[in-house]
């Protein structure tokens, strides 16, 4: 497929998921990430793969550490308190050092919270997925291309570091619809001499387990890991920079709230302000370097989330607190206008001036 | 002649279980199953969490160990993912019946072509002797220390005749390995429940009735005799359900 079509992010991520290789699905019904399933279940079945509707979100993601131990390509998805289930499972991925793609669309919480779209799971997902020492490469789409394009990414990722892909979507970018480009050419695959086959009494028998009761081998095991995850750090972040040749105002934006913040970027440059975007795709591994060079040329940072202000906080540490951060969020599924990020970037023009 | 040897699907290591445990001949008629049926290659066993948490370290074969009840789950990943592959589990009455129920049922539900080894000794071993979901009316645990009071904590659980309700299954069976007689009763029925699963017959589980001398606060002697005396009446052994029987497509 080389022309575009026009697809809802939810189905455009399915697809594109198939393209992959992942031929294994297992969920739980939840709003908004619906249509994901409801694509799964409809192609596997034709396709040889499995599609299972699990008895619970726990069961789900256990499932798919049963496939992925199988070293099969495996993904499942919800919605925010549908993650918080799954966060044992996610422990587990990452204690077993087995990957799989998981994608969240985010809705408002806490609690049943809402079905509308929201950015609240920041925390969720690059601090708190679940207990332990551990991190999850946390993969954050803008548009219903990237929904398509981080999903690939976000298996070969995982395969590579043998660790969960997230990919951190929200309802707005699941359900709308845009056109998108389906080829992706090379898809990478790895072995994985690892996994449960069978040893067809051919070789060692292959363990996988999260349990150290030496706490000097867990130590070690934890150390390697993150001589992993550094590595990770070194190699694998991205952002999408937007005006920032000579901006004097940094907007910090990921997802649905960085295309409000272009707009706003644009109506703010009409008004003689120079204001320009980061936007980390990759969530974890966070760009702080990159921020933190943007802090030395800029005089004044504006975070627009859907939410609280979690992101800002890693902006904050980011920049090392050198310059004033604003926050420009709604919250509950309720949007910010482009005219509510104008407002915050004047404002932090106002403190910050022209460098 | 050799009359007598350990099982090719046992390793050489060392069992940490307790004296008198019954977990060590549960592993060897598992691993005699495996053996009998050639299916050391491809099979992949899945550990739970409980006493057996370690039994990766027992058996021959690829090894998964699940977090705690979720080794159907994890079982039904495995299988779907392999068909081909022979999957069992082997959980404790705490993982199965209390933290791990919803996945028992529904794995059973589904009739998932996997094995089910369930070790029932009616306490939580590993964390040191709690009530568990088969604790029988007055058993004394660490948790329920003036006797499991059926008026505060209702009931225990009977897993193999609550399953056999159940469209999905296709043999259910419990067995018990407190003397010889039921140790190569219960040798029967772990063979069928792994043959079962060769032949793609789908959801097989085995109870076993089994001791623990340590928590229990009795000699491997006496346990073995209070399966007999309190479990078994509590717990009768038999074949709860086995489609070969009810549909009339028994091979043999």
């Amino acid at each position: 497929m080389s022309d575009k079509v026009l697809m809802k992010g939810n189905e455009a991520l399915a697809e594109a998921a198939i393209m992959a290789g992942c031929r294994h699905y297992l969920g739980y019904p939840i709003t908004p990430q619906t249509e994901v399933a409801a694509y799964m279940s409809k192609r596997l079945p034709k396709i040889g793969g499995t599609f299972l509707q699990a008895e619970s979100e726990i069961a789900a993601i256990n499932m798919v550490i049963g496939v992925s131990a199988a070293g099969k390509r495996v993904m499942t998805s919800s919605s925010s308190p549908g993650i918080a289930l799954k966060s044992e499972g996610l422990s587990y991925l990452a204690g077993c050092d087995l990957p799989a793609l998981v994608v969240n669309v985010q809705r408002g919480g806490p609690g049943l919270g809402g079905i509308q779209p929201s950015q609240s799971d920041y925390f969720q997902a690059t601090r708190s997925a679940g207990h332990g020492d551990f991190r999850m490469i946390v993969l954050a789409p803008s548009s219903v291309q990237e929904m398509a394009d981080l999903t690939i990414k976000g298996f070969e990722l995982a395969d590579k570091y043998r660790m969960t892909a997230m990919i951190l979507s929200d309802g707005i970018l699941g359900q709308m619809m845009e056109p998108v480009q389906l080829n992706f050419g090379d898809i990478k695959q790895h072995d994985k001499p690892w996994a449960v086959t069978g040893t067809g009494c051919q070789r060692e028998k292959n363990v996988i387990s999260s349990l150290y009761l030496k706490p000097e081998q867990l130590e070690d095991k934890n150390r390697e890991r993150y001589l992993r995850y550094a590595a990770i750090e070194e190699n694998e972040t991205m952002v999408e920079e937007y005006q920032m040749d000579d901006a004097d105002v940094c907007v910090v934006a990921y997802g649905a709230a960085a295309r409000i913040s272009k707009n706003a970027i644009d109506l703010a440059r009409e008004k003689g302000i120079k204001a320009g975007l980061i936007r980390p795709i990759t969530l974890w591994p966070f760009p702080k370097q990159i921020l933190r060079s943007a802090a030395e040329r800029v005089s004044a940072f504006v975070v627009t989330e859907l939410s609280m202000g979690q992101m800002i906080e890693d902006v904050e540490l980011a920049i090392r607190c050198m310059r004033p951060v604003l926050l420009c969020n709604r919250t509950g599924g309720m949007v910010m206008t482009p005219e509510e990020v104008l407002e915050k970037i004047e404002k932090a023009y106002s403190i910050g001036g022209t460098v | 002649m050799v009359v007598f040897q350990k099982p090719k699907s046992l390793t050489d290591t060392v069992m940490h279980y307790c004296p008198g445990c019954t977990h060590g001949i549960v592993h060897r008629l598992v691993a005699e199953a495996i053996d009998e049926l050639g299916i050391e290659g491809r099979t992949i066993g899945i550990a739970p969490v409980g006493c057996a948490v370690m039994a990766y370290d027992y058996f021959t074969v690829d090894m998964v160990q699940a977090a705690h009840g979720r080794a159907p789950a994890v079982a039904t990943g495995v299988k779907r993912a392999n068909p081909e592959n022979i999957v069992f589990t082997y959980q404790g009455d705490g993982d199965l019946a209390a933290i791990g129920m919803a996945e028992t049922v529904h794995s059973a539900a589904r009739g998932e072509n996997i094995t089910i080894v369930f070790i029932n000794n009616a306490i939580y071993g590993m964390t040191g002797g709690q009530m568990a979901p088969t604790s029988l009316p007055g058993q004394v645990t660490q948790t329920s220390p003036y006797g499991r009071d059926i008026q505060q904590v209702g009931y225990p659980i009977r897993v193999s005749e609550m399953l056999a309700t159940l469209d999905g299954p296709q043999y259910i069976e419990r067995v018990a390995v407190n003397n010889v007689k039921n140790v190569r009763n219960a040798k029967k029925a772990i063979l069928k429940a792994f043959k079962n699963q060769v032949d793609g017959k789908g959801f097989s589980l085995v109870e076993v009735l089994s001791s623990c001398p340590t928590n229990w606060g009795k000699t491997p002697q006496q346990a073995l005799e209070l399966i007999e005396e309190n479990m078994i009446p509590y717990y009768p052994l038999g074949v709860y359900k086995d489609r070969d029987l009810t549909e009339g497509v028994a091979k043999e």
